[in-house]
């Protein structure tokens, strides 16, 4: 009993901790930098009891979830993103008269619902962890309440997430009715066995699922909500979900991709180019339309949804080396692009002011620190040498060439070209041009933190990547069926 | 025609025809007493097929719960009748037309296909929808989603009265 | 199935609608005895000796009457509403085991419509809840502002007491491993009545059933010096007469659950084995109809107990009602449950 428990510890006390404990607390004690820090140091016991338990491989609860491995990998990364965001948000949503104890009671429940998803071996739980992840962005998204921007982007996301979910459920009906199990691994057996009992149920099913998480990771067609949501939410929340939501979508997505293209079939193939094909225009789309924004969050919300279509470049693959190569990127991914919004947070003023690019200009002489850190993370998110997202990409798309897709390469290295042209456009505003206007920065407080730790990370894992590579390529994502 | 067909027959022509009035109806009450209706239609459909759980739990979740919140919510906010939408002949509605056609040919097609002839219930299946047999796998087989649920409906439940109250502290 | 089952259907569900009637004919009768006992007065004593026909002329008197709908009024639901709230509390009746069942010419007849229900304690829940819309209808077709809030409170209030109400019932699920009436009545009557193990899931019942009939001190839907009539103030004739039947025939049913569940049913004397003390024959016509009695003699007791409150305690204000149950009786209810999990684990029951 013993044994078997501590395999799903972090699982176990961040669930205790939230919902049997948490709730107490916050019912009795009204002191909001305790629940600061009893939520703070909820995530990073969750953190450090991932990484105890790791070792711990296999599967709990008949069948219904895997622990250890890939898993606590991706438990580390959701509780680092809970961390770094609930510490820069904390000043952000002070200064903008916002703070209450719920938000974090949600946060928190959103990287409970990330860990589900990674964790996840059966259809069942998997849309648990992604309801539980959404609804509590729906929520955070609409925090600020008197905002109208942030209402408007809670009613959208929740709206066509819904929808979204929808999609998912859907899915997951039609591949139990050709399959039989909503078990990964009885579904990948069916799937190598050719013991599909009805081929093109299975074939439509596995296209509403795919459909279903381009809108949660935000690849187009269904890209559409997320400038808008990541807009008007408040950008400590937009830091969150734009990178710990993605990089959970990618972990439920890598084992079901894999298993739903298990096998040579038909199936297998067409998946395989459909995949491509939303990749390679997911990635043209998000970086053409990024340039002709002139709002810097708008600008941040279309490269995050061209990032999700350099991720899926892994999933084509669909072998180990894709995959490794999804959870490098995601990792760097979540790092950079929570420095660059918590920085767009930290400049940010009330009532959406001061998000211009030409807001920026001259930031390189106003706020010397800022600016550069900045810069980092732009160089960073462009694929620049030597930072993390340079190494993701080329990960990426050597997976690519591997898979026998090398025009994908073609089109996401076009991309990553045109893509430069606009991170280096903020960085020439911010340091090659006078400011203008009204130009008094509040200070950055303790976010200061989540941009140190967040740059050390980039520069780590530009620098030397070979650490986390082999520790990735050690815990491969699934069981093999 | 057995008694058990006959009622699913009938159940099954009611739900389709308090399903048609829910979405014809413009008064706002009627549309939700005729899903209420349906509901219960749905109801006598699960009761024929053995499954006695999910037709109690279907009146009490759907009917006696859920829509009762919507009938709630139609008459304190006193929504009037719906408005008429003058629509146009448009992109819209020809593809509309287009799929209305083939659903229905699909469905001729399917109504009038020979029937393969009508299996008994197996004795398991009669077994699988008793209280017993779904507390049993709910909290065996299913005990991790199912306890997964209860964080989700906490969430939900705290980002509903996060967003909706008018005042917080 | 043959005619003579089909027959026997019939019959009981006449016998029972027809008692349904007649009993709560005499419950406005006994209610309004009691009311003038209670407060010193004779109460009805014109119509017939002792006043024991004022029933049958008070619904004389309703037959006859003009039936008024207001100009404003959606008549077509306010037609319906009655309907609804007649109709629910009949569906209930056909679960409730009047009787244990009888051997007669190779049948097993009971008085119960449905007697072996699975699921028959759900049913009740279910159609407990589904009784909200001829109340909430009532009130919203008669636009009239006091009908609307006192549907509206009524809604709100029969909502929030069905959790707990459904609560209280899970701890004796519990001890009886069944949803099934028949099964808790047997499991009782071979030991102690749930009442010794349930005392304050019977409580809380007690009170949630007040709530769910909207019977004082929960009467706030109908509260005269706010609401003239609450949702009823529109209706005249028999359709107001319909309202006012359904509220005492839930009045019965309830009891008669809280009968089932908690007071051994149709159970003659706790603790032990009714067939031995009296000498019969177990399922004998003699004891059958001897425990019927007993079953019938306990509903009406809590019916009596019903109407004693209603006279003695003084109505709940809005506020009081929802902190009652959603802070007081709500809690309490998850804890039985708790504590009766636990002690069941503990016994290895």
């Amino acid at each position: 009993m013993m044994p078997a428990l501590f395999q799903v510890l972090p699982l176990v006390v961040i669930w205790l901790a939230l919902g049997a404990v948490g709730i107490v607390i916050q019912a009795y004690v009204r002191n909001t930098k305790l629940v600061f820090g009893y939520y703070l140091g909820t995530l990073a016991l969750t953190a450090i009891l991932a990484v105890v338990t790791a070792g711990a491989k296999g599967t709990m609860f008949s069948g219904m979830i895997t622990t250890g491995g890939y898993a606590n990998f991706f438990d580390v990364l959701f509780c680092s993103a809970g961390i770094l965001s609930m510490i820069a948000a904390r000043p952000y949503l002070q200064r903008l008269d916002g703070e209450l104890d719920e938000f974090y009671t949600l946060l928190v429940s959103a990287v409970t619902g990330m860990m589900l998803m990674a964790h996840s071996n059966h259809m069942l739980v998997t849309f648990i962890g992604v309801e539980l992840m959404s609804i509590s962005f729906y929520v955070m998204s609409g925090f600020l309440r008197s905002d109208i921007r942030s209402v408007e982007a809670a009613l959208k996301y929740f709206l066509l997430g819904a929808f979204a979910s929808g999609f998912l459920v859907y899915g997951m009906a039609l591949i139990y009715g050709a399959t039989g199990s909503l078990e990964f691994g009885a579904i990948g057996s069916a799937v190598v066995s050719d013991a599909l009992r009805f081929p093109v149920l299975f074939a439509i099913g596995a296209t509403l699922l795919v459909i279903g998480f381009c809108f949660k990771i935000a690849a187009f067609p269904f890209h559409q909500w997320a400038p808008d949501v990541y807009e008007g939410a408040p950008t400590a929340v937009t830091a969150f979900m734009s990178t710990g939501g993605k990089a959970a979508a990618f972990s439920a997505l890598i084992p079901i991709a894999s298993v739903v293209m298990a096998g040579d079939s038909v199936v297998t193939g067409q998946m395989q180019l459909m995949v491509a094909i939303v990749s390679a225009v997911t990635m043209l789309v998000g970086n053409i339309s990024a340039i002709a924004q002139s709002n810097v969050k708008r600008m941040l919300a279309y490269s995050s949804i061209a990032h999700a279509g350099y991720m899926l470049m892994g999933i084509v693959n669909g072998t180990t080396s894709g995959s490794e190569a999804i959870v490098f990127y995601a990792t760097a991914y979540t790092f950079m692009q929570i420095g660059a919004f918590v920085i767009v947070g930290i400049l940010e003023r009330e009532e959406g002011g001061h998000l211009q690019l030409d807001d920026y200009a001259g930031l390189g002489k106003r706020q010397p620190v800022l600016a550069a850190l900045m810069s980092i993370f732009l160089f960073s998110l462009a694929g620049i040498p030597p930072l993390g997202g340079f190494f993701g990409k080329y990960l990426l798309f050597v997976s690519a060439i591997d898979a026998g897709f090398t025009w994908l390469t073609i089109v996401a290295v076009a991309s990553s070209v045109i893509s430069v042209w606009f991170y280096l456009g903020l960085v020439v505003k911010m340091y090659f041009t006078e400011p203008s206007g009204d130009t008094s920065e509040s200070p950055s407080g303790i976010a200061a933190i989540t941009l140190a730790v967040s740059t050390v990370a980039v520069i780590a894992l530009g620098i030397v990547p070979g650490w986390i590579t082999s520790v990735i390529r050690s815990w491969p994502p699934m069981l093999t069926p | 025609m057995t008694t058990p067909v006959l009622l699913f027959s009938l159940f099954a022509i009611g739900a389709i025809a308090s399903a048609v009035l829910t979405i014809t109806r413009r008064n706002p009450v009627a549309a939700a007493m005729s899903l209420v209706g349906h509901f219960f239609m749905l109801t006598g459909l699960y009761l024929t097929l053995n499954a006695q759980f999910v037709a109690a739990v279907q009146v009490l979740v759907y009917a006696g719960a859920i829509m009762v919140l919507v009938v709630f919510v139609i008459m304190l906010l006193n929504v009037g009748n719906e408005q008429h939408l003058s629509e146009k002949p448009g992109m819209r509605k020809t593809v509309g037309t287009l799929l209305a056609v083939l659903f229905a040919a699909q469905i001729i097609g399917v109504t009038t296909a020979r029937p393969t002839g009508m299996t008994a219930l197996p004795d398991s299946s009669v077994a699988i929808g008793t209280t017993e047999a779904i507390g049993q796998s709910l909290f065996t087989t299913y005990l991790f989603p199912f306890e997964a649920v209860s964080i989700l409906l906490l969430a939900a439940l705290i980002g509903s009265v996060i967003l909706a109250k008018r005042q917080l502290s | 199935m043959d005619w003579i089952d089909f027959a026997i259907i019939v019959a009981k569900g006449g016998i029972l609608v027809n008692a349904m009637l007649i009993a709560a004919a005499y419950m406005v009768l006994a209610e309004r005895k009691i009311a003038a006992w209670i407060q010193n007065r004779i109460g009805p004593n014109r119509v017939g000796p002792w006043g024991l026909f004022q029933s049958f002329a008070d619904v004389f008197k309703l037959y006859l009457k003009e039936d008024v709908v207001p100009a404003a009024a959606d008549y077509r639901f306010h037609a319906l509403a009655p309907v609804i709230s007649i109709a629910v509390a009949i569906t209930v009746y056909a679960v409730i085991p009047w009787s244990d069942a009888v051997e007669i010419g190779g049948r097993m007849i009971s008085l119960t419509m449905a007697p072996d229900m699975n699921v028959a304690l759900l049913v009740i829940l279910a159609m407990t809840s589904v009784g909200v819309y001829g109340v909430a209808l009532a009130g919203w077709s008669s636009n009239n502002k006091y009908s609307l809030m006192g549907g509206l409170r009524s809604s709100a209030q029969m909502i929030s007491y069905e959790l707990s109400m459904g609560l209280s019932i899970i701890g004796v699920v519990m001890i009886a491993g069944s949803l099934n009436l028949v099964d808790i009545i047997r499991g009782q009557s071979a030991g102690a009545w749930n009442v010794f193990y349930q005392p304050i899931a019977f409580i809380i019942f007690l009170v949630t059933a007040l709530a769910e009939t909207n019977r004082a001190p929960f009467d706030l839907p109908e509260a005269e010096p706010e609401l003239v009539g609450g949702y009823h103030t529109e209706y005249s004739g028999m359709k107001f007469g319909l309202l006012y039947l359904a509220e005492y025939a839930n009045m019965l049913a309830s009891s008669a659950i809280m009968a089932t569940l908690f007071l051994g049913g149709w159970d003659i004397i706790p603790f032990l084995d009714d067939a031995t003390i009296l000498g019969l024959e177990p399922g004998s016509l003699p004891l059958v109809l001897l425990q019927h009695g007993a079953f019938v003699g306990k509903s009406l007791l809590l019916v009596f107990v019903f109407i004693w409150i209603r006279w003695s305690l003084p109505r709940f204000r809005y506020d009081q009602l929802m902190n009652l149950g959603w802070k007081i009786l709500l809690p309490l209810s998850l804890a039985n449950i708790a504590v009766t999990g636990t002690v069941m684990l503990l016994l290895n029951r």
